[in-house]
């Protein structure tokens, strides 16, 4: 879902494996995407085990963990994703209570 | 070079382990540290090490890491959690490791994990499996032996989830001990237990304790290795310094008392004082003490002893901690001993120190390398009881055991000479010292008639039929004369119960 403009959201969730950890990840950040994102966003998966090169970029530690490479400036959210209202706030969709 | 071939399977059963063999170790390069652990590290086994800020983990670990690459061909993986690969890079050039040199050769592969709490949120189950990753893909990009982590506490402050962390970590230190890396990860010291987190509940093969004290405004460094399974180990605090050449764990050889006996024997450079001692002077390798109250000649009596060594071509070594060089010179002079030409030929240096400059380890470790590189084999230490000004008695009575081991083992003879305050306290003072030497001279003046008269006698010297008369002597302008005790018509008048009777009778020897 290829997007453009100034709010839209390059998002990079890190995995490493088909684990139900990342499953669930990626279950639950396009549920939130479609939901509050639809049509100006855009998620790349990054598997470390195939590309292990890439783990000290972003300083990834955790799996999985989330970046918002775009809009600035680089947020990161590790965990499956459950907690909604987590990932809102982390991607600053919803302020901090 | 100080790798020990052992059964690897074995070496998690130290109780099985057959008498004699021991498990494969590491050697750290560090020297000191592979004596006291009687060759360095566990291979393929995690080894913590804990102290307070700036007690030396740091670059423990990356001495380490440096001499594998650089000496044991064991390539190396640095993961920094408090500090990027430039600060790291900076912080040890001065000790002239070239990292960045070692990175571009595929020596050492040096990664920087950054947490930073404020940056993350968390939200359901995770795992570090990207420090898995991480380690794993710089192990084998340069084909790592050996792993540094420094220091992994840090997580703690970066990640919220405690249980998640504790896990993980103990993951990790069986995932390093699956990969057979020979791995240090660092530990800040907490209160009441080896480290805040209590990584000592994890990593348990080896664990090393540096401590950093400061006592009456003079700082010492030690280590200590606190556990170290399936091994036997030195259990002491040894002092260790830092300075440009790196880290010196001291001692370096003090572990068992296997020194040679020579039985070749070095002039005092008094012919009569030879005869004293069984007509040939000290063993050669022995170590002698010359005590006396101030002014009585024990300078001038290690004069003597330089310049006959001198004479002979030997090479010799004195560390002054009162006099500088040229006022020993002249000194020695008045009394027709000239030891300048010997300096000009390179036989003889000084290497004079105020003791109060540093620390007693740094003066030890001086001591050391001063002895390492000149390769003397005379040394005198005049006086060595200055060197006392500078810690407490125990340190300093460590201190001496080491560092008169250390000559001993190297077959250098030492004199050691110590000023007394007065006559009367002669034994206490020397408490501390004299079970180490070999051979005691005392000297003193004594007054008859309104006159000093200087004496010496010898106390006790090991494993040789010696003199114990009182022997009176000049310090004339050639040198220092004993007078023939045969011709005294008036010594010892009051013979049985003068001074020096009482002197022999409560000597701790």
């Amino acid at each position: 879902m290829p997007s453009s403009g100034a709010d839209s959201y390059r998002l990079r969730l890190y995995v490493a494996g088909q684990t139900p950890k990342s499953v669930l990840a990626f279950r639950n950040l396009t549920q939130i995407c479609e939901e509050h994102l639809q049509g100006r966003y855009e998620i790349e998966i990054v598997d470390l085990l195939k590309n292990p090169q890439l783990a000290r970029g972003d300083q990834i530690l955790a799996v999985p963990t989330l970046v918002r490479r775009l809009p600035e400036p680089i947020k990161k959210i590790i965990g499956d994703l459950s907690n909604t209202e987590r990932v809102l706030v982390g991607l600053d969709l919803r302020v901090r209570q | 070079m100080n790798r020990i071939a052992g059964a690897k399977s074995d070496a998690g059963v130290p109780s099985c382990l057959p008498r004699g063999r021991t498990l494969a170790k590491s050697p750290t390069g560090i020297h000191g540290l592979d004596e006291i652990t009687r060759g360095g590290l566990p291979t393929g086994r995690p080894t913590l090490v804990c102290g307070g800020p700036g007690s030396g983990k740091t670059l423990l670990a990356l001495t380490f890491l440096v001499n594998g690459a650089i000496r044991f061909d064991e390539p190396g993986v640095l993961m920094t959690f408090e500090e990027n690969a430039d600060e790291i890079a900076s912080d040890v050039a001065s000790l002239g490791f070239d990292l960045p040199e070692l990175i571009k050769a595929q020596k050492l592969a040096v990664d920087y994990v950054r947490v930073e709490r404020s940056e993350i949120e968390e939200t359901g189950e995770y795992d570090l499996e990207g420090l898995f990753v991480r380690l794993d893909y710089a192990i084998r990009t340069v084909g790592a032996r050996r792993v540094v982590l420094d220091t992994i506490e840090s997580l703690f402050a970066g990640l919220k989830n405690d249980v998640i962390l504790r896990s993980e970590l103990r993951r990790l230190f069986r995932w390093l001990k699956d990969q057979g890396v020979t791995a240090v990860i660092t530990g800040e010291r907490g209160e009441g237990s080896l480290t805040r987190q209590g990584l000592e509940e994890y990593v348990s093969d080896a664990v090393i304790l540096l401590d950093h004290r400061v006592h009456d405004q003079v700082s010492t460094r030690r280590l200590r290795v606190v556990k170290y399974r399936g091994s036997h180990h030195g259990t002491n605090e040894y002092p260790f310094l830092i300075n440009a050449d790196g880290i010196s764990v001291l001692p370096v050889s003090s572990m068992a008392l296997e020194h040679d006996a020579p039985l070749e024997r070095v002039s005092s450079g008094v012919a009569r004082l030879d005869e004293m001692l069984s007509g040939q002077g000290y063993y050669r390798g022995s170590t002698i003490l010359v005590s006396g109250t101030a002014g009585t000649g024990k300078t001038s009596l290690a004069a003597h002893f330089l310049d006959a060594a001198c004479r002979r071509g030997e090479r010799c070594l004195c560390f002054l901690f009162e006099e500088s060089p040229p006022q020993l010179l002249r000194n020695m002079r008045s009394i027709g001993i000239d030891l300048e030409p010997w300096v000009a030929a390179g036989l003889l240096q000084f290497h004079a120190d105020r003791p109060s400059r540093y620390g007693l380890e740094t003066h030890l470790v001086t001591m050391h390398h001063v002895v390492a590189d000149f390769k003397p084999t005379i040394t005198v230490i005049d006086p060595v009881t200055n060197l006392m000004t500078v810690g407490t008695y125990a340190d300093v009575q460590a201190m001496l055991t080491r560092m008169i081991d250390h000559l001993k083992t190297e077959n250098i003879t030492a004199m050691l000479t110590s000023l007394v305050p007065g006559q009367t306290e002669i034994e206490r003072t020397e408490t501390a010292i004299s079970s180490l030497m070999d051979t005691w001279i005392v000297l003193a003046n004594d007054e008859v008639g309104g006159r000093h008269r200087r004496g010496l006698y010898l106390l006790k010297s090991r494993g040789m039929a010696h003199s114990n008369e009182l022997r009176h002597f000049r310090l004339t302008n050639h040198g220092l004369s004993l007078l023939d005790a045969a011709t005294e018509p008036h010594d010892r008048s009051d013979a049985g119960d003068g001074p020096w009777e009482g002197q022999n009778r409560h000597a701790t020897v």
